[in-house]
């Protein structure tokens, strides 16, 4: 057997205290001095969209591909196993990141919308039916609406809704108050994507389970600046993408407690999902293999645990540090604009901040901004309930990593002044 | 191309003061636009006399581009017959595509050459087309036209 092949990248700053050393690490990142626009520096504000992958993490999948690829679980030979081992490590990786109490609790997905369409299946189909509701808030990402309108749709269930301030913040008070007894799962964001909301995640999983429902965590943009414990928080489920934490597209995450996999109907039929096949029964893999039929994105897995090993390498207290500097910078700095205003203004943020220039249509204000070498999104970031609650049919979006810097934040203020200036 | 030289003067001013804003009372034709991914909305109405585009108006919710090319389109087509408006519905869609070149091909375009320059940013060409698009469903007594797919009613 050859060497576990997910502990050699070598990681800058590794563990260290104090503040980061910002220009080091974003030599790690390529793309970031690699791509000019219109002859300009790339300043990349759109993280909460996808965030770049460092060398580390390229280098990783090079060498995978160069040197261990195979299919796994199945093959007898060098590469098989080895690409089984560096497969199983990066379970073993996520594990350790979430702080899960088992690897066999981690199922990798192609993503969050995939692992909430795996519970909203698996769990859902099974013990979800006609009068059940299940809850949800006005803040979520359309990954973590439609799978369950679809499901109350086939079973007769309904959803309820936790309502929203006009800070962003949820209504606690309302959330305690929407469970009857036919609530049977909740499922809410950890950080909203649009308005950049952290939201009070523990005491809302101690809610749900003092009346006994299970709660699913939508973890997308909250990985990656949140150091996530999922045996402290006690949630039932957690989510998160690669992508979006530094690592490949094509992978993410499901965590869910041993006993409730267990009793999970498989999301998908296929190969590696089964213990034995004939044409009169099957018998179903143990968890979490059983969720993961067919070939399943071996490199990304292996590159995203690369990812969360940079990630913890450089350290999230320290990154939340620095990306708070960033944000409070930036809402200074746009809310000195004439007729800019945030969307969403909670206590508690993570670094993105949602935003519109006067009635300059976000459009607009995007396609300006990428003038100035300045990628920041536009939309309704598949949050349209988001949209409707605050009557405005878009937002530009700034959302920042560890490795932007306050000339960066200078630059996006800048771009803005000129757009509201052209817009006058 | 940098966006700034698309978002001229002309442009901006008829995204701040649209011209034929609002519904034609007592409209013979009309069609809603919807450009889903960006959330561009919009609704034109016509009246039309025999083979002639009498009235014509726009409203809706729109980005900067969206709103000045629905203004500017209604500008010249009034008065103009069905014929002719269909023309620059082609012209117009051949330019922003990038098929016409406006300053070697014949067109019947004039100041709507402004728009030109959106084919140098794919992801908003959709924004300038829309109201061209709702135009011709209208023309066509299409209740709808959308810039997504097969629903796209002059598809290439």
């Amino acid at each position: 057997m050859s060497a576990v092949p997910n502990q050699a990248s070598p990681i800058a700053a590794p563990g260290a205290s104090g503040p980061l050393d910002v220009e080091r690490l974003r030599a790690d990142f390529p793309i970031l001095t690699e791509v000019r626009v219109h002859g300009k520096p790339l300043v990349y504000l759109d993280n909460g969209a996808s965030s770049q992958m460092p060398r580390q993490v390229i280098d990783r999948l090079v060498r995978y591909q160069t040197r261990e690829h195979a299919n796994i679980h199945r093959g007898v030979h060098y590469l098989s196993a080895t690409a089984t081992a560096a497969y199983e490590a990066a379970r073993a990786t996520v594990q350790r990141f979430l702080n899960a109490r088992e690897d066999r609790e981690i199922v990798f997905t192609s993503g969050v919308t995939d692992s909430i369409n795996l519970v909203a299946y698996g769990y859902g189909r099974a013990f979800i039916g006609a009068g059940d509701e299940i809850i949800v808030t006005h803040m979520e990402h359309h990954a973590n609406i439609v799978p369950w309108q679809m499901l109350c749709e086939e079973k007769g269930a309904q959803l309820r809704v936790v309502p929203i301030t006009d800070a962003g913040e949820l209504v606690m008070e309302e959330y305690e108050r929407l469970f009857t007894p036919r609530t049977k799962l909740v499922a809410v964001t950890h950080v909203s994507n649009a308005l950049g909301t952290i939201n009070p995640v523990k005491e809302m999983i101690d809610i749900a389970h003092r009346k006994g429902v299970p709660i699913m965590i939508d973890g997308a943009q909250a990985v990656q600046h949140i150091a996530v414990d999922v045996q402290a928080l006690d949630c039932d489920f957690y989510a998160f993408t690669g992508h979006k934490v530094y690592g490949p597209t094509g992978v993410g995450v499901l965590y869910a407690k041993a006993a409730l996999l267990e009793k999970m109907r498989p999301y998908r039929g296929g190969g590696d999902m089964i213990l034995s096949v004939t044409f009169e029964k099957t018998i179903y893999n143990e968890i979490p293999f059983k969720f993961e039929a067919g070939t399943p994105p071996i490199a990304a897995a292996i590159g995203l645990a690369t990812a969360l090993e940079y990630v913890q390498g450089v350290g999230l207290d320290r990154i939340a540090a620095h990306e708070k500097e960033l944000l409070r910078r930036a809402t200074e700095q746009l809310c000195a604009i004439p007729g800019v205003r945030i969307v969403g203004t909670a206590r508690e943020k993570a670094a993105v901040l949602s935003f519109n220039v006067g009635d300059v249509h976000p459009h607009d204000v995007g396609t300006l901004l990428n003038d100035d070498g300045v990628a920041v999104r536009t939309g309704h970031h598949c949050a349209q309930p988001v949209m409707q609650r605050y009557g405005i049919p878009a937002t530009a979006r700034a959302s920042f990593a560890f490795y932007n810097t306050p000339a960066e934040v200078e630059q996006l203020a800048a771009s803005v002044r000129r757009v509201q200036k052209l817009f006058g | 191309m940098d966006a700034s030289q698309l978002y001229q003067e002309i442009i901006l001013d008829h995204n701040k003061k649209p011209r034929n804003w609002g519904k034609v009372e007592g409209c013979t034709h009309k069609s809603e636009g919807l450009n889903p991914l960006c959330g561009d909305h919009i609704w034109v109405t016509l009246k039309i006399a025999g083979d002639a585009i009498d009235s014509v108006a726009f409203e809706g919710q729109s980005c900067a581009i969206c709103k000045a090319s629905a203004s500017m389109m209604t500008s010249a087509v009034k008065g103009k017959s069905v014929a002719e408006a269909e023309t620059l519905v082609q012209e117009f869609r051949d330019m922003t595509t990038g098929k016409l070149d406006v300053g070697r091909d014949q067109h019947h375009l004039g100041r709507l050459t402004v728009f030109a320059g959106v084919k140098d940013l794919p992801v908003r060409v959709k924004c300038a087309i829309l109201p061209w698009h709702t135009l011709h469903a209208a023309l066509a007594r299409e209740a709808s036209a959308s810039t997504e797919g097969d629903q796209d009613p002059i598809a290439g």
